[in-house]
């Protein structure tokens, strides 16, 4: 187990360190051709992969799952009229997102939690000497997960923890590391700037490593 | 001025600059600093394989949770869109 993760991880570390925007193969295109040509069970499984991470956007901005639920439907009406006129000049999943992102904006009451005051630290500065060097080090986590937890129990944690991440955090963050759109993608859905981006992205890593650390001293 | 002697890294600002690394947006020269200090700095290169599994486990986050009677749900919308023409 713990092997496969760290496996996985350094995986996902060489894609990410190998750049921005790389050109990649629309993962969705097999089924959106079969849709096109009019298929069920294509559309079935194009919602079934994209569900959980359109919930999780929506509700960034709407103030119940009811509500977000309704507006990942009404998104894929709206996918389903429009989708002789997607020409394919993005990948469809930015075509998607950027659909569910305009409607639950209008739907939603706006009302998203900001955090005026939120801690702009990465790790609490407590665990830094005067030097800027490690006081209170972390531990490596390989050890960890395979002594006290294992991977689905992180999973829970971190999908908690996810509810909880301030809206515009929450949005980047499940767009980049859950759903894998580029960071170009990302910026061109939710309409910022590749900067303030990297910026929210930061900032939801970090507290989501915090919570995974909490998790794991327990 | 441009200081061809650029101060190392510390601990703090290594944790700050975790994202940026990651997402190949540092410049060559704040790259090669920040692994300058990650090869000698054994609690940073944990820090950094954190930020790098909290990122490989939010991806295994995106599994299909669509229960079977949404999936019907959907599966009669679309027959209902494509009998009335609009699709």
């Amino acid at each position: 187990m713990q092997t496969t993760v760290l496996l996985q991880a350094q995986r996902t570390a060489v894609r990410i360190g190998a750049g921005k925007a790389a050109p990649e193969l629309d993962g969705d295109a097999p089924e959106l051709a079969r849709l096109r040509a009019g298929d069920e069970a294509a559309f079935v499984a194009l919602v079934g992969r994209h569900h959980a991470a359109m919930r999780r956007v929506a509700r960034a901005y709407v103030p119940s799952d009811a509500v977000a639920e309704e507006v990942v439907q009404e998104t894929w009406i709206a996918v389903l009229r429009g989708l002789k006129n997607f020409r394919g000049e993005s990948s469809f999943r930015t075509w998607l997102f950027s659909i569910l992102v305009n409607r639950a904006r209008s739907v939603g009451s706006r009302e998203r939690r900001t955090s005026p005051h939120e801690d702009p630290h990465a790790v609490d500065p407590t665990r830094f000497g005067a030097d800027g060097m490690w006081s209170r080090p972390p531990e490596r986590w390989d050890e960890a997960i395979d002594e006290r937890l294992d991977a689905a129990a992180l999973s829970g944690t971190l999908d908690a923890a996810l509810a909880d991440l301030p809206a515009r955090q929450r949005e980047v963050l499940v767009l980049r590391d859950v759903e894998d759109l580029t960071s170009a993608e990302v910026s061109d859905v939710l309409g910022i700037s590749e900067g303030n981006q990297r910026v929210l992205l930061h900032r939801g890593r970090s507290r989501l490593r915090n919570e995974l650390e909490r998790r794991l001293a327990a | 001025m441009i200081n061809l002697f650029a101060r190392p890294y510390r601990c703090a600002e290594i944790v700050e600059l975790v994202s940026d690394y990651l997402e190949g947006s540092l410049s060559k020269r704040q790259r090669a600093r920040f692994e300058a200090h990650i090869a000698g700095c054994e609690h940073c290169h944990a820090y950094l394989d954190q930020m790098r599994l909290t990122i490989e486990l939010s991806g295994r986050l995106d599994e299909d949770d669509l229960s079977d009677a949404m999936r019907s749900e959907f599966g009669e919308v679309f027959r209902r869109m494509r009998e009335e023409g609009e699709i």
